[in-house]
């Protein structure tokens, strides 16, 4: 091997004065960095992979985890990421894998957009003292209302409505998967979203049985895989969801393997013990739009047209023309993944490259439902990459209906973002099915940081809504006269039919 | 800020615009003596079955010619002629005010249930989205719009409202932030046989403007105001619905209260906010909508800006301010203050 190593991603090091030898690290870290050796602690850094489980545990803050700690000869075409892609590769000749959402620098659309506040001509609302309204409906909503009026002021309703899930906040738990994350992982989301009055996706794992009391709270979801779909699967749902695309990894299907298929994995995904499961790139019963919405009529008949059903796409440069297309299928929803989406597992080159940001996505695709007066006709879900309440008022300004959060919710139950969920390793208990890390994540307890989470960003959210003078949820959805951008280019302006700040 | 007042009488009974114009007057506190409006309806018996469109040309010689042209294109003049004025020392006549009455050629537009509405709407949309020196801005049947920047009593003097008789007054005092001085921008703003007066700001118009716009609608005049006259053309004229449940899905219940209705109620009014949630306005405002046959006031849903009533015999009376009212008939009876989102509604019996 020429190559030989590569500098450290991180080092551990651990404070002699401090440390008192508990051994908490050692038994806490699944990436075998500790080991103790008589009268101290050795560490390999090599192996660590900054999940921060260590740290946290330690009960004397003897341990130090520093980022990059030898440079490379600096240089701005040739990054230590791309170096180090390199070396990757022509060790081992394979497609580089990774997890969590892009890791490139890319400017960050949200945080070049600024929301609104009313002064003197109208009045702020405080939430505290006036009733603020976030409840959401998903689904389709009639075009008009046919009503009929008799004389006596008797008003009667002729037009009949679609099912629609009604959430008290515009906040959901996007899909992830029994095997991509654990049971407990997914226990703690359930019992989160049951209480908030929110839904959560199962992801294409099946539902477990222990999510059956949940199940009013879940929206099952059919990927090309078809794990773990059946009847029984269906009509436990609240509503059915389609998975088409993941803006992590667009174009491309997901991979689960062997090792995370246990027992219990593989009778909840309804596929063999230890077996891969593989989600092919495309649906093989679907290959055009009319395709899809034979699927979605399918999924309505087998369950007597009570669901919604949502179709899942990655955000792509024709999103647009795709969510209309989506918008004529008898579909209720779409939802739309941005490039920054997270993931179990992806190939590093479709993270990093392939997608386009959700921002610009539900920006073109509102206006062009609008366009084609069919907005009504399904519901925009936007998902990846929603990071903070703010994220979510500018979103929902800029015309979604309601977002999906993947990682936010993970990182309320302790994960730290260290993006090697496709190991199987995860230390936090949560993207791992080794039982004695599951048995780490406490689901009654996890479940109200989750369910925190939701009602801080929920309360922040009525704050914003208050502060520009809105009262309603609808009132702000597609309001982008109260988004300004800052520093962002003419075109992309355009696009998200936003003024600049001064203007 | 900003002062509005409507009254209808029932039997269709004209006033002259003189006791409106003091009414008016009495909200100076509410004004900035940049903006004044006023319309009037039942004020052109002799031309009532045609379209009456009131045009602000900001150059006789250049724009008229053209919108001649696209007038004959669309229909006939049936007359035209200058709006007569009088100089005021406090108005700079910045446009040349006309009227035309005009009849559109229905097979223009054959596949329209109501063809005339969509050929004058579209015409008003398209001159008014192309900004080259001519605004109409009152384009009704036997109604007409009179507006400019001054105080109440000097744009009433200026047209000499008192000349004119009508069953149905709205008029607005009007203190500008978006447009001062901008006639267009002073209210009452009018589409076809509706016309609106705002006190208040919407915060919600970003939404509005957008769901609007996709039904056809374009939003020219730089405020927010318009938008409800649209609004009201789209769900009453064109979705059928009465003023009561047009003004239902514009500042509909809370869902709080909603929860708690009967179940036939509450299905109605969680259809009418489905439906409806796009057109849901937000801000503080009060407004006065009028059509031929009826006058509608109401606020928003927490009632951030003031609206009175006041019924005497057969007319109904809507002001930002009691004091208002007295002086317009000083016997007015049963002084209410609407609940917010309440509607008040004033028909004609017939």
């Amino acid at each position: 091997m020429t190559i030989g190593s590569i500098p450290l991603r991180f080092r551990v090091e651990i404070d002699p004065e401090r440390c008192m030898l508990c051994g908490r690290c050692v038994e806490n870290c699944s990436y075998g960095v500790f080991r103790k050796e008589g009268e101290s602690i050795r560490v390999n850094s090599r192996n660590c992979v900054a999940c921060h489980r260590c740290l946290a545990f330690c009960p004397r803050d003897a341990i130090d985890i520093a980022e990059k700690p030898t440079d490379y000869r600096s240089h701005p075409l040739w990054t230590r990421e791309v170096r180090e892609a390199i070396f990757n590769q022509a060790k081992t000749g394979k497609i580089i894998l990774s997890g969590m959402g892009n890791a490139m620098p890319y400017p960050v659309i949200f945080d070049r957009l600024v929301l609104d506040a009313c002064q003197v001509t109208n009045p702020s609302i405080d939430p505290l003292r006036e009733p603020m309204e976030l409840r959401t409906y998903l689904g389709k909503k009639p075009s008009q209302l046919s009503l009929k009026e008799s004389p006596n002021g008797e008003v009667e309703l002729k037009t009949s409505l679609s099912p629609n899930l009604q959430i008290e906040t515009p906040i959901m738990v996007g899909h992830m998967s029994y095997g991509a994350i654990s049971l407990n992982a997914q226990l703690s989301l359930a019992k989160a979203v049951s209480r908030v009055g929110t839904f959560m996706g199962t992801g294409e794992g099946g539902l477990h049985e222990a999510l059956y009391p949940y199940q009013k709270h879940m929206i099952v979801q059919v990927a090309s895989g078809r794990f773990g779909v059946d009847i029984n699967y269906l009509e436990r749902g609240a509503a059915i969801e389609i998975k088409i695309g993941q803006g992590a990894k667009p174009g491309i299907g997901g991979h689960l393997p062997g090792e995370k298929v246990c027992s219990d994995v593989s009778r909840t995904r309804m596929i063999p013990e230890g077996s891969d499961a593989i989600s092919p790139a495309p649906h093989h019963d679907i290959y055009s739009i009319e395709d899809l919405k034979q699927l979605v009529r399918g999924l309505k008949e087998a369950t007597e047209w009570k669901k919604p059903v949502f179709v899942k796409i990655a955000a792509v440069h024709n999103s647009a023309a795709i969510a209309a297309g989506i918008a004529r299928s008898s579909a209720d929803a779409v939802v739309i993944d941005g490039f920054r989406g997270g993931t179990g597992a992806a190939p590093r080159v479709f993270r990093d490259h392939v997608g386009i940001p959700i921002e610009a996505a539900v920006a073109s695709v509102d206006a062009k439902l609008r366009q084609q007066r069919i907005r009504n006709e399904v519901s925009i879900i936007a998902s990846g990459g929603i990071r903070e309440s703010a994220d979510v008022a500018k979103v929902i300004a800029l015309g979604a209906d309601a977002v999906y959060i993947g990682t936010s919710a993970l990182v309320s139950m302790g994960c730290r973002v260290c993006g090697t969920c496709y190991r199987g390793l995860c230390a936090w208990g949560i993207a791992t099915q080794r039982p004695d890390l599951v048995a780490r994540l406490n689901p009654d307890e996890a479940s109200v940081q989750v369910e925190n989470l939701i009602n801080g960003w929920t309360l922040e959210l009525a704050e914003l809504m208050g502060a520009a003078g809105i009262n309603s949820i609808e009132s702000l959805r597609g309001n982008r006269d109260r988004l300004r951008s800052y520093m962002l280019d003419e075109e992309l302006m355009q696009v998200l039919d936003v003024k600049t700040v001064g203007a | 800020m900003c002062g509005i007042i409507g009254v209808i009488d029932r039997r269709r009974q004209c006033m002259d615009g003189s006791k409106i114009k003091e009414a008016l007057s009495m909200m100076n506190e509410r004004g900035s003596g940049e903006g004044a409006g006023y319309v009037a309806y039942g004020i052109y018996p002799e031309y009532k079955d045609y379209f009456a469109l009131h045009v602000f040309f900001d150059n006789i010689r250049e724009n008229k010619g053209i919108l001649d042209e696209e007038l004959d294109k669309w229909g006939t003049i049936v007359h035209d002629e200058q709006i007569k004025t009088y100089e005021q020392p406090n108005i700079r006549k910045v446009h040349t005010p006309w009227r035309y009455f005009f009849r559109p050629d229905r097979s223009l537009m054959p596949k329209s249930k109501t063809p005339d509405e969509d050929i004058v709407t579209h015409l008003v949309m398209k001159v008014n989205t192309a900004k080259n020196g001519t605004l109409i801005f009152s384009s009704g049947k036997n109604l007409g719009v009179f507006k400019a920047a001054g105080w109440p009593d000097e744009v009433a003097d200026f047209y000499r409202i008192q000349d004119y008789k009508g069953y149905l007054w709205l008029a607005h005092n009007r203190y500008p932030t978006n447009t001062p001085g901008w006639w267009g921008g002073a209210h009452p703003f009018n589409l076809l046989n509706w016309s609106v007066v705002h006190n208040g700001e919407i915060t919600s118009y970003g939404t509005n403007r957008r769901y609007i716009e996709s039904f056809g609608y374009q939003c020219t005049m730089f405020t927010d105001t318009e938008v409800v006259a649209y609004l009201f053309d789209l769900l009453v004229r064109k979705h059928g619905l009465s003023e009561k449940m047009a003004v239902r899905a514009l500042a509909p219940p809370f869902w709080e209260e909603i929860d708690v209705m009967p179940e036939k109620q509450r299905e109605l009014n969680r259809a009418i906010r489905l439906a409806y949630g796009s057109a849901l306005m937000n801000g503080p405002f009060a407004i006065c909508v009028a059509n031929d046959h009826s006058l509608v006031g109401f606020t928003d849903r927490i009632k951030l800006r003031p609206l009175v009533s006041g019924e005497l015999g057969d007319r109904l009376f809507i002001s930002s301010e009691e004091a208002a009212i007295r002086r317009l008939e000083p016997d007015v009876q049963d002084i209410r203050m609407p609940k917010a989102g309440d509607p008040v509604i004033g028909k004609v019996y017939a």
